[in-house]
């Protein structure tokens, strides 16, 4: 039996993939100049200076926020900070480039060897080694443009030349695509509560490149390894991935090499293409920046930066679990981002300091159940900043729903009106004339009367038939116009009915 | 030519030398080729005359000026007019500089 399971193990892959993301810091003004960095909705090359067409006799300065933000993202994952950290020049030649290099850092990082927990549910969690965390600045757009003669030609918006851009390298740590892309998710979870980055990869903010690779399981050596680019989405990262697992499998069975190369995904074809590039090997001709002064972070400025530090991701996440009471798949909703976990806090908070067991539970399953519907119903979608609703008036819907004044259903139409107009759930229940009549003086009356008139059914269900229950209960619910609370109603017939039959 | 420039140039190849014009998209003759390498060679010997000087016990650095943390606050500032921008374009289309077609390989 075990024969082949082992026969099969043999034959089989390990998947190596490491990941280099570049994400644009949303600081005010750009990297070594002071142009506005917040280039999306300017209309093309007017966001340009004479240091971003890389005028003779101008001069970098650096930005000292980018600095501080690019520390304050390595603190979050677990880098050093070294020293001191240097600029270098990168030399290529290319129309993005305006001077004709890029200002990055060689080997002088402003951070270094760092890490990552990727967790995933049924894989558990696993710890992501991170290389380096450093500073560069952004490209120009190139646009690519056809005319009607057949020319083809390009465009270049300087507009993006010079934006801060921090590239995150990671060890080859990862095993899966589909780790590789929670690796992702958690990182871009970790920038947007840094506040350092939008981190949208549609828009461009948030860029990978992946390098992937396979071994026998058990082997140090990696293999020959590729390089994806031209990836636009968290799926197509997982997807290109996938394809690119497969053909290196198949290629290695079938006794071939892999070339170590660049390839792209092809999104519309779901299939990564072989980008002959004319320079077999890169050769930037790195060396140290003339005009930037190295800079120097003395180890009180890193403790400062750690300190003010916001909580992270997984910390509130567990934290949400441990104190609220919440589910795993409750607390990861909330924590997503920032905003949805700091507008379910105000609610629970609003509730003071004594906070009945349960209650916090219930304002979570309202907001990713109900809350999170109507948002998304919405035409156009809301988000939690154009909602009227407010927090504390969510946490009044469930105090009212835990005191047993209206039932779960009546709740659902309370706040739609609540999530409609921005009425306290109180003046919804008053208006609308909807309040849960339970407890047995309420009900008792309404009992009495349906058993008056539906003798019959109580006669059958006293005869043994079970379902004519049901038609009380539901008579009963009608006289009250809905009020009733049915289980209640259901348990007091049953009670009335065994009382009479003795 | 002296004889530290004739060792230079010796260990200056035609390969590094066409190397160089690809990396900075200059096309280079056979003869400018040979022009080069007898011209950079007389560069780094020239260059070489740094390592006469003694740097025993000083600390390697890749600063010239004796500065640190030179840094501005992050307050934008307005940008040039794009009319100006545009000024020095060998190629204009709108309010884009115009290029040749690159081929997408970055
Ligand atoms: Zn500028």
């Amino acid at each position: 039996m075990t024969t082949t399971t082992v026969a099969r193990t043999e034959t089989s892959w390990e998947t190596v993939i490491g990941l280099e993301v570049h994400t644009q810091l949303r600081t005010a003004s750009k990297m070594f100049c002071r142009c506005p960095a917040d280039y999306a909705a300017a209309a093309p090359n007017t966001y340009v200076c004479p240091l971003c067409l890389g005028m003779p006799g101008t001069l970098p300065v650096i930005n000292r926020t980018a600095v501080e933000w690019t520390i304050r993202t390595a603190l979050a994952l677990n880098m050093r900070i070294p020293e001191l950290s240097k600029f270098d020049r990168k030399n290529y030649p290319y129309p993005d480039l305006m001077k004709g290099y890029q200002i990055s850092q060689y080997d002088m990082p402003l951070s270094e060897g760092g890490w990552m927990d990727v967790e995933i549910d049924d894989l558990g969690r696993q710890r992501i080694g991170i290389t380096r965390v450093h500073l560069e600045e952004d490209t120009a757009r190139l646009l690519h443009r056809e005319n009607e003669a057949g020319e083809r030609f390009s465009l270049v918006d300087v507009n993006r030349s010079g934006v801060p851009l921090m590239e995150i390298v990671s060890e080859p740590d990862m095993r899966s695509p589909q780790q590789a892309r929670q690796y992702l998710v958690q990182l871009r979870q970790i920038l947007r509560y840094l506040g350092v980055s939008t981190a949208d990869m549609e828009k461009g903010s948030f860029r990978c490149d992946a390098n992937i690779s396979l071994r026998r399981p058990g082997d140090e050596a990696l293999g020959a390894k590729v390089e994806i680019k031209n990836m636009n989405s968290f799926r197509s990262v997982q997807r290109a991935l996938e394809f690119e697992q497969l053909r290196q499998a198949a290629a290695l069975e079938a006794g071939e090499t892999i070339a170590q190369e660049t390839r792209g995904w092809d999104e519309e074809a779901q299939v990564t293409v072989s980008q002959r590039s004319k320079e077999a090997a890169h050769d930037y001709r790195y060396f140290p920046e003339p005009d930037l002064p190295p800079l120097q972070t003395a180890a009180e400025t890193v403790e400062a930066i750690r300190a003010a530090l916001p909580e992270l991701p997984a910390a509130r996440r567990a934290r949400f679990e441990a104190d609220y009471g919440l589910q795993p798949f409750e607390a990861g909703l909330l924590t997503e981002e920032p905003a949805p976990a700091a507008w379910f806090e105000r609610a629970v908070a609003s509730l003071g300091d004594d906070v009945p067991a349960g209650l916090p539970r219930g304002i979570a399953t309202w907001f990713v159940g109900e809350l999170t519907r109507l948002m998304h119903d919405a035409k156009p979608p809301d988000t939690l900043e154009t909602i009227v609703v407010q927090p504390a008036q969510l946490a009044g819907l469930v105090q009212l729903i835990d005191a047993g004044t209206i039932s779960n259903t009546q709740a659902k139409d309370v706040f739609a009106e609540m999530y409609a107009s921005g009425e306290d759930a109180e003046a919804v229940v008053e208006r609308l004339g909807v309040s849960q009549i339970s407890g047995e003086d309420a009900l008792a009356p309404i009992i009495r009367q349906v058993l008056e008139e539906h003798a019959q059914a109580a006669e059958d269900y006293r005869g043994g038939k079970a379902e004519a229950l049901k038609f009380l209960v539901g008579q009963t619910m009608r006289l009250s116009r809905g009020q009733a609370n049915p289980a209640q109603a259901s348990e007091l017939l049953r009670a009335a009915l065994d009382d009479t039959a003795e | 030519m002296s004889d530290s420039q004739a060792s230079a140039a010796e260990t200056f190849s035609a390969d590094q030398v066409r190397h160089l014009a690809t990396l900075s998209r200059v096309g280079m003759t056979p003869q400018e080729v040979e022009g080069f390498r007898a011209e950079l060679a007389s560069i780094l010997s020239h260059i070489q005359a740094l390592a006469a000087v003694d740097t025993e016990g000083v600390p390697p650095t890749a600063n010239g000026a004796d500065l640190l943390n030179v840094q501005a606050e992050d307050d934008a500032r307005p940008s040039l007019p794009v009319e100006a921008v545009l000024a020095n374009a060998p190629q204009r289309e709108a309010d884009y500089f115009r290029v040749q077609a690159v081929l997408d390989s970055s």
